[in-house]
């Protein structure tokens, strides 16, 4: 093999690997993309009971109930467009408070109910994911929420 | 007025930064045309290139003259520069330690009644102190090339160190015009916000400047990189030069993420330590594109392969610390870590990505085809298992890549949002992952230039062998294990195994420090695949309310809670719980903690972790339920440790062979005196 075309196949070579890494990460997205759920689209899309999903939106006020093995709560996640019930054991991060942004990762189970593996809490008390707080600037909670807030 | 010194550093810094670009502008124009002797001397080998490094185009012309003027007077500027910058950042650091709460910066991150070390911390864990120890840390960076490098080629050197103040510039401009540091604020505050309670660890001090010594190191290789297209002095005495500082980033990079991951894994009480987060992400892309320079460096450096790839990955891997730090510091992610949003700075760090990574791409379009061919070698040697880590390497980057910005990309376009989470990650980059690993073992056990295949059979027979024992006993002892931790445990061994077979043979004490720091580094990287394998297939997991008297059984561990008890700290009130766990012998006492910070009022909970020759027992206590039973979860994670003494492995290696580079650098030079 003469050196230019050694060159000439190390290019080839890099180039069909990027694209094979560009396929393949676009047929893994296609698979595992929609990951992120507002209660609105879960209730748009129905995902199939079971998928690791991750849930977005805000814990609705008075929702929290503790059942009495002492470790599993439950409670209902909104956008104010749709509402979905959760179920949690474990220890709730500190942040984790009625009317505040939660994120869940869990399946739905067949009854619709959210089984919540862990509740993400590497944020601090004005941390709000971002889908929730476009969800809620669509609906115009979150202006009046921070109003709320400022008086 | 400590500010307004900080402040007028800064611009100092900027102002030297500018016009160490401008006189290297004006070197490089100074006519210089390569003699017929040093055109020949580049493209011999190296031994036998003879010492000299520069020679202008005849002694005493005025053209020369110039040159050297202007050369030897860049060094200065990039020395000042560094020390200036340095300066301004000592001066934000001791407003913080003396909490000046006239400065808003001060006033939104500082508290008087913080522990001294978080308050020295709090002057990095936001976003315009970190920027600033970013562009201190660029500017060191440059000084440090300017000061140490004595191997490149002079002109060289200069395209260099015009590359560092051309992003210099950038990065200072943002500094001054979008996130300025010591902005006062008035009137002052009575009192300062705080720092997050999370950051308020020790882990916080230490981890983001290693990270950041790391992430803007590799600013050099990007810089070394565009020198050399500049002079189109691409070739292994290039390599040679350019690899210890590779070298020197890419350790600290190893050890930022090792350190970021147990600092997650211990302070956020969710017992993970990878969480594919976008701001994790963010650090790994550089150090997968560093990993692969490394190896190519290495390539071009003893072999002449190579040359255009190499350059590519040295845009490459600061170009993914820029996109990390974007990430980071835009406001476009919301993390622990991202501290401003702001569109303002998330545009104006987007135009300096634009123009570096565009530029550098262009100035390599442009180049690549005057870059010489380098030396040829079969496919089954080790620069073709080189070839194969890179691109493995490389494709794992493109994966994360897509998996990080699609999300981003895809709301900016359509403003449909979505995440795109763990699932994706593993499945796309855990099998090429494993991949690799053969390939790891494989690759050190090669011939340059040529390989046969039956000699690498046999070679290759003692790992492969273990690694099949090791699934089969795996299989048998522990039939419930999953697909992909059965194999990266049973390959682990491979690995382990393999990593030391090119020491056989040898004299140990003979052997070269940068061959027992490869040994070391590709070892480290079968422990700590074995312990992400533990990890992930032996945890076992108990979550109970328990009350005071209960025992709970978690693995072969018994765990009684004896009491929970109020405490307090320096700002921080808690309930501390006393556990007792026992297996067979003595009981060794836990206390995990629920703390209540008042600046700001936040809570967090403390793990309290046991660490065992064979694993860790990780506790954490929960609220308090009606019936006045405490929330607990315990883990036992077999062999989880070995995960981050896997990647201190991985740093010590890097660090024996840097050490090994260098001396062996010195040795030679000193040769070259005597023999003079």
């Amino acid at each position: 093999m003469k050196a230019k075309h050694q060159r000439l196949t190390l290019t080839l070579l890099a180039v069909a690997a990027l694209i094979g890494a560009a396929l393949l990460a676009m047929s893994a997205l296609k698979d595992q993309a929609a990951y992120f759920y507002t209660p609105s689209d879960a209730a748009r899309d129905h995902v199939a009971p079971g998928r690791a999903v991750r849930l977005g939106g805000m814990v609705t006020k008075g929702s929290i109930k503790k059942l009495p093995d002492g470790v599993t709560i439950t409670f209902l996640v909104t956008d104010n467009a749709a509402t979905v019930p959760v179920r949690f054991s474990g220890i709730v991060p500190a942040l984790f408070k009625e009317g505040s942004g939660v994120v869940a990762d869990g399946r739905f189970d067949a009854s619709g109910l959210f089984v919540a593996d862990q509740i993400l809490a590497k944020h601090d008390e004005r941390y709000m994911p971002p889908q929730v707080a476009g969800a809620m600037h669509k609906s115009g909670s979150l202006e009046a929420d921070e109003k709320a807030k400022a008086r | 007025m400590i500010a307004e010194a900080g402040l007028v550093a800064l611009w100092l810094g900027a102002a030297l930064c500018a016009l160490q670009l401008v006189l290297v502008v004006l070197a490089l124009k100074t006519p210089f045309v390569l003699s017929e002797v040093e055109a020949r001397e580049a493209s011999a080998p190296p031994a036998a290139r003879p010492s000299t490094s520069l020679r202008t185009n005849g002694e005493g012309n005025e053209a020369g003259e110039t040159w050297r003027a202007l050369s030897s007077a860049i060094r200065p500027v990039a020395v000042a520069q560094g020390l200036l910058t340095c300066l301004a950042f000592a001066l934000l650091i001791l407003l913080f330690v003396r909490v000046d709460l006239s400065v808003l910066l001060v006033a939104q991150n500082d508290h008087s009644e913080k522990p001294f070390l978080y308050r020295f911390a709090a002057s990095w864990g936001n976003h315009e102190g970190s920027m600033l120890m970013w562009v201190s840390i660029l500017s060191i960076a440059g000084a440090a090339v300017a000061v140490l490098e004595r191997r490149l080629n002079e002109r060289t050197l200069v395209a260099t160190l015009g590359g560092q103040a051309a992003i210099g510039l950038g990065f200072y401009a943002f500094l001054l015009f979008a996130s300025n540091p010591f902005a006062r604020l008035t009137p002052p505050a009575m009192e300062g916000q705080g720092l997050n309670p999370l950051l308020q660890d020790p882990g916080l001090a230490f981890h983001p400047p290693t990270l950041y010594l790391g992430y803007v190191g590799l600013s050099v290789a990007f810089s070394f990189a565009i020198g050399a297209l500049v002079t189109r002095d691409v070739g292994p005495a290039f390599a040679r030069a350019m690899r210890p500082w590779v070298l020197g980033a890419w350790i600290f990079l190893t050890i930022g993420i090792t350190a970021g991951s147990y600092w997650a894994y211990y302070e956020l009480g969710w017992g993970g330590w990878w969480f594919w987060d976008p701001v994790e992400n963010a650090s790994l892309m550089p150090w997968l594109a560093a990993t692969a320079l490394l190896h190519s460096v290495t390539v071009l450096a003893t072999r002449d392969g190579l040359r255009a790839w190499t350059v590519m990955l040295g845009v490459v891997a600061f170009s993914m610390s820029m996109v990390g730090t974007f990430l980071v510091r835009s406001g476009i992610l919301t993390s622990v870590h991202a501290f401003a949003v702001d569109p303002r700075r998330g545009s104006f760090l987007l135009a300096l990505l634009a123009l570096y990574i565009g530029g550098a791409l262009a100035l390599f379009a442009l180049r690549v085809g005057t870059v010489r061919e380098g030396s040829r070698f079969d496919a089954l040697s080790r620069e073709g298992s080189l070839v194969l880590n890179n691109l493995l390497l490389t494709v794992i980057l493109g994966i994360v890549l897509v998996g990080t910005l699609y999300p981003l990309i895809l709301e900016g376009v359509t403003g449909e949002k979505l995440s795109v989470g763990p699932p994706y990650f593993n499945s796309a980059a855990g099998p090429l992952a494993l991949i690799l690993g053969v390939v790891m073992v494989a690759g050190p056990l090669m011939r340059w230039r040529r390989e046969e295949v039956k000699p690498l059979l046999r070679r290759l027979a003692p790992a492969a062998a273990l690694v099949l024992i090791a699934l089969v006993v795996i299989k048998v002892t522990a039939p419930a294990i999953g697909i992909l931790p059965l194999l990266g445990l049973g390959l682990s061994f491979g690995i382990m195994l393999g990593s030391i077979e090119p020491l056989i043979g040898r004299n140990l004490r003979r052997t070269p420090l940068f061959t027992w720091g490869m040994v070391i580094a590709h070892f480290g990287i079968g422990v700590a695949l074995a312990g992400m394998a533990c990890d992930s297939a032996f945890t076992a997991e108990r979550l109970v309310a328990a009350s005071v008297g209960d025992r709970v059984q978690v693995g072969p561990w018994q765990v009684t809670l004896k009491a929970v008890t109020p405490g307090f700290g320096p700002n921080w009130t808690s309930m501390d719980a006393t556990l007792e766990a026992a297996r067979g012998g003595a009981p060794v006492t836990l206390l995990p903690q629920a703390r209540y910070y008042w600046a700001p009022p936040t809570e967090t909970s403390e793990s309290a972790i046991l660490t065992a020759w064979n694993g860790q027992l990780y506790t954490v206590l929960g609220s308090q339920a009606e019936d006045g039973r405490w929330q607990l979860r315990l883990w036992w994670k077999p062999f989880v440790t070995l995960i981050w003494a896997g990647g201190g492995l991985v740093a010590l290696g890097g660090a024996l062979a840097l050490i090994g580079r260098v001396l062996r650098e010195r040795r030679s030079a000193k040769n070259r005196e005597a023999t003079a």
